[in-house]
């Protein structure tokens, strides 16, 4: 393959690297008062980018450098959310961030740096390419956490999110040369080959679990969550709202094919860990999400069980598993979107509240808000009709084929025990007297993001799903 | 031209239609309040919302009617009640994977649609006297007759489920916000009791339909589809029919309610308002019955043999236990609430029989249930609206003032006993017929279940109705209006015809009920000789 045709395939990334440099440019000759133009730029870089993945997805599966990157049909199914997920942070984030004093040029650039990062991530098919992309990723969000440089609580954030994040690339990395050390490569089809024959070897596994430990950190999968409520609460909502998305989806993605495309051999040996990560998130989620009362603290908790309940499918090793995968991400993204859209709603006059009893009576001061955020919680819960409910259903679809019935009981129950905390909210905002009404913003940015992502939920997805179905399994099947 | 005509009319989906017309009234009230809000930048003057009021209940009225008058007419049109199969059936694909849109009915399941959409017109009558919010109190009430018309119509069981669990969202709602007043003490927090009926009613019914749902995912793969008349046809492994048995039971003995798992039950229904309450008690509860002879039974024929026991001992513990639990409640809608899962108690009781009988019994005394604790709640709401207090002490003397009531009252407490002439015995009657087939102990025990509801009731009617009228508040009330005297005279008649002639709606049921107890006996038969 010459350089030209290799370079072809990577055009999306090579627009977001090209693009972002090229704006930090611009961003430092115009200065601070271009941040609005900078920030619509970066949206339609990241459309174009988006529409060239779905251009070029449905070709063959390349090799690209070496085996380093592999374009497939997975990797086009993430990058199309993650530049959609991307996109639409930006978009949530103008408000916001003029509001707080907080309108710098650099915030859409290190969005779209994060995201070309994230690109890598779901692409990587060696252990190199994959450090590249989760450091690229990962320093983005370090100085997106800490944005709100004045802020003691974003700065907090920023410090904690970047000491845990390095202790996991730490693991990461032992992982990968103990891994690299006791197979010979790097490569993950070469590593395939040689664990298919040292199925029993310790090394091989104990780097595995390193491996393994440092992806859990990424996707916040419990026991190594510990930092994402506080880095959640910490950094500015539209960061919060940010993370919760595209970062989840491109780790779970690169946790999904560091594992099959590698060791689909050793599946026995990693499976029990995976499986026990899932029961350890769901239960964290949603037994700890019962006590919060600042609604980014809950959200923080919300997405690390959801995390567990997407792991199930990753438990069940399969084909369908890794599509259920793809669909719980791609349905959960949707759902996260909305509510946080609601949250950055929550404003009254001097500014942001974050407390769940501030939503009290909110169906009637706003009812419409109300609605879109029933919806989206009911959706979280997993409760029928809405789409949440379908991306449990096909996770526990793929953990009954792979016999593990078990883990679809217990996701099942956990499923029950954390609808708790989503009805409490629900039941505040509907049962009980109105808390002092938001600022209204009516046809804003913020309001279509929760309004639409609403409406995914219910009831367009409930039409649509067996197509969104198919298509995540026909790309998950690009990594068997 | 005319038989061009009416081929394609029949030819339309009509289920689809009937089960979504009361969503499309809700649309309709959603979007009247939304302009008003948009027209009125967010304040809505009193005299407007009002008016929006009225209309709203108008709306949810006028298509809660027409779901009856196209209920019936499916019924009087297109549906041969001599046939045992699935009739007016729906095909369309939808997930894919053996999993589609799938809708048709038959013996077991029409007369539940027609009871539903019989029922909810006048539940909206019958929520004349709500005052807030009574746009999305019509929407909540609309949305729910769609997804329990969508239970009682689906033919796939993963369409069963989404509209099976999605009607507890309509109920949560509708019990937590305009369910009654009170505080209740819970775990050192103190809540609203309708915020902690609300509640429980939902995780309560939700954790019980979660096992269910593994089950089915099992089901699915080991079968292949989730249609509902293939997985009928599917004999699962004796082993598995025990796990999928266990799984499907915790759902349904959760909604039926059944002893020892009835507890939502009581709170749910003295929070709700009226209207809530005869939902609840007249369908919501139909769905449990209705699963087990829809599943349990054609489904897993083995486990239900095996377990029959086990159901009679819960049944006739529900029977006997819940009465007199019943005989001692100081609160109306508890008493009644608890005479309901008695009555629940004779149905699963009948189902297990597995006899022509008792299965036919026991979805009679289903419907007649549907009529009788229906119209009791509303005549508690009649004295509700008035007096504002369900406690049994707070009344006597009523027949002084409302002879009207008192008649329609007495007349609902008999068929609650179980007199005969009344709906409520025909039921009771042949659930005992059909117990004592299997097992005359069983008919027993059962039998003093009737004599205990003689004693609770009739003690209700006592202290409410009879005996000096000394309190003060009582002095003033009012008798019944021409409102309420139509809702429970149509009720009345209903129970009244069915109870003197039932011969009608068991000639609906016995032909599907037939089929099922042929191939039931025909699996445990095969069962039987290896």
């Amino acid at each position: 393959m010459t350089l030209a045709d290799t370079l072809f395939w990577i055009v999306p990334e090579l627009m977001l690297a090209g693009g972002a440099m090229a704006l930090l440019i611009l961003g430092v000759y115009l200065g601070d008062a271009s941040s609005r133009l900078i920030s619509t730029i970066s949206i339609a870089l990241l459309i174009a980018a988006l529409l060239v993945v779905v251009a070029l997805n449905g070709g063959p599966t390349q090799e690209l450098f070496g085996g380093a990157l592999r374009v497939d049909a997975f990797s086009s199914f993430a990058k199309m959310l993650i530049l959609a997920a991307a996109a639409i942070a930006i978009l949530m984030s103008d408000k916001y961030l003029a509001g707080e004093q907080l309108g710098r040029f650099e915030y859409p650039v290190l969005i779209v740096l994060a995201a070309l990062g994230m690109m890598l991530m779901v692409s990587a098919n060696d252990l190199i390419a994959l450090y590249m992309g989760v450091e690229t990723q990962s320093l983005a969000l370090y100085i997106l956490a800490a944005f709100n440089r004045d802020s003691r609580r974003s700065t907090e954030a920023g410090l904690k999110y970047f000491v845990l994040g390095a202790l996991s690339s730490c693991m990461l990395l032992y992982g990968a040369s103990l891994i690299y050390g006791f197979t010979g490569s790097t490569n993950f089809s070469a590593i395939a080959q040689s664990a298919a024959v040292a199925r029993e070897n310790v090394g091989l596994v104990v780097g595995l679990v390193f491996l393994i430990a440092g992806l859990a950190f990424k996707v916040s999968a419990a026991p190594f969550h510990m930092w994402t409520p506080d880095v959640y609460e910490g950094a500015p909502t539209p960061v919060t709202a940010f993370f919760a998305a595209a970062p989840k989806l491109a780790a779970m993605a690169l946790f999904a094919r560091a594992l099959v495309t590698p060791f689909p051999d050793i599946v026995d040996q990693w499976r029990p860990i995976i499986a026990i990560l899932a029961v350890a998130s769901m239960t964290v989620g949603a037994f700890s999400a019962i006590v919060q009362s600042n609604i980014k603290r809950l959200m923080a908790y919300s997405s690390i069980g959801h995390m567990g309940f997407a792991l199930i499918g990753l438990a069940a090793g399969t084909a369908n598993g890794i599509g259920s995968v793809l669909v719980y991400m791609a349905i959960y993204i949707v759902m996260t979107v909305g509510a946080f859209a609601c949250i950055l709603l929550m404003r009254r006059r001097g500014g942001m509240t974050e407390s769940i009893d501030d939503l009290s009576g909110l169906t009637r001061t706003n009812p419409g808000l109300a609605l879109a955020l029933t919806i989206l919680l009911f959706s979280l819960a997993g409760v029928p009709p809405m789409a949440g409910f379908f991306g449990k259903l096909v996770v526990f679809q793929a953990a009954v084929e792979a016999d593990l019935v078990w883990l679809a009981i217990i996701g099942a129950v956990m499923s029950v025990i954390s609808a708790y905390y989503y009805l409490r909210i629900i039941w505040l905002m509907w049962f009980n007297e109105p808390a002092p009404a938001f600022e209204r913003e009516v046809g804003s940015r913020l309001g279509m993001t929760a309004f639409g992502s609403a409406a995914l939920m219910f009831p367009i997805l409930i039409v649509f799903i067996g197509p969104l179905v198919a298509f995540a399994r026909n790309a998950a099947a690009a990594l068997f | 031209m005319n038989d061009l005509l009416a081929e394609s009319l029949a030819n339309q989906p009509w289920l689809s239609l009937l089960t979504f017309l009361p969503l499309v009234g809700a649309f309709g009230i959603a979007l009247r309040q939304m302009m008003a809000k948009r027209g009125a930048a967010g304040e809505i003057s009193a005299a407007e919302q009002a008016q929006i009021d009225s209309v709203s209940r108008r709306v949810a009225m006028l298509f809660t009617l027409g779901a009856f008058v196209v209920s019936v007419f499916i019924y009087v049109a297109y549906y041969d009640p001599s046939f045992g199969g699935y009739q007016l059936v729906e095909h369309v694909e939808w997930l894919g994977g053996g999993v589609s849109y799938k809708m048709g009915v038959d013996g077991i399941s029409i007369l539940f649609v027609l009871l539903t959409t019989f029922i909810m017109p006048i539940c909206i009558a019958a929520s004349k006297t709500i005052e807030k919010r009574v746009a999305e109190y019509m929407i909540a009430f609309l949305i729910m007759e769609t997804l329990i018309l969508g239970v009682f119509c689906a033919l796939d069981l993963l369409v069963f489920y989404l509209f099976f669990e999605g009607s507890l969202i309509p109920m949560f709602l509708i019990i937590g916000v305009w369910g009654s007043k009170g505080v209740k003490e819970f775990g050192g927090v103190s809540m609203p009791s309708r915020v902690y009926a609300a509640i429980k009613f939902f995780l309560y019914t939700l954790l019980g339909s979660v096992l269910m749902l593994v089950a089915i995912l099992w089901m699915w793969r080991y079968a292949g589809t989730t249609d509902i008349h293939a997985l009928q046809q599917t004999a699962f492994p004796a082993g598995a029919q025990k796990w999928l048995w266990v799984a499907f039971f915790a759902s349904f003995a959760v909604k039926m309610p059944m002893w020892p798992v009835h507890t939502w039950l009581p709170d749910a229904h003295v929070q709700a308002p009226t209207a809530g309450s005869v939902v609840l008690a007249a369908i919501l509860l139909k769905m449990g019955g209705y699963g087990f002879l829809r599943f349990s039974l054609p489904m897993f024929p083995i486990a239900s043999a095996d377990f029959a026991p086990f159901v009679y001992a819960l049944s006739i513990v529900a029977i006997i236990y819940t009465s007199l639990v019943a005989l001692a409640q100081e609160d109306m809608k508890k008493l009644i609430a608890y005479s309901s899962v008695a009555h629940m108690g004779f149905v699963t009781m009948g189902i297990f029989t597995g006899t022509s009988q008792g299965i036919e019994g026991g979805l009679f005394q289903m419907l007649s249930h549907g009529f009788i604790s229906g119209a009791l709640f509303l005549c508690v709401g009649v004295l509700y609206d008035r007096i504002h207090t369900r406690e049994i002490a707070a009344y006597g003397g009523l027949v002084h003032r409302m002879p009207f009531y008192a008649f329609l009252f007495l007349f609902f407490t008999m068929g609650n006993v179980g007199l005969p002439g009344v709906s409520g015995f025909v039921g009771e009657f042949l659930t005992m017929a059909g117990a004592f087939k299997v097992n005359s102990w069983i008919a027993f025990f059962a039998a003093f279940g009737v004599i205990l509801s003689a004693a609770y009731a009739l003690r209700l009617y006592r202290q409410v109705m009879y005996g000096e009228m000394t309190k003060e508040k009582l002095m003033t009330i009012t008798d019944v209006d021409a409102r309420e005297i139509v809702m429970l005279g149509v009720l009345m008649v209903f129970a009244l015809v069915l109870g003197l002639y039932p011969k009608p709606a068991l000639d609906v049921f016995a032909p599907s009920v037939d089929g099922l107890i042929a191939n039931f006996d025909a699996a445990i038969a095969a069962a039987g000789t290896p």
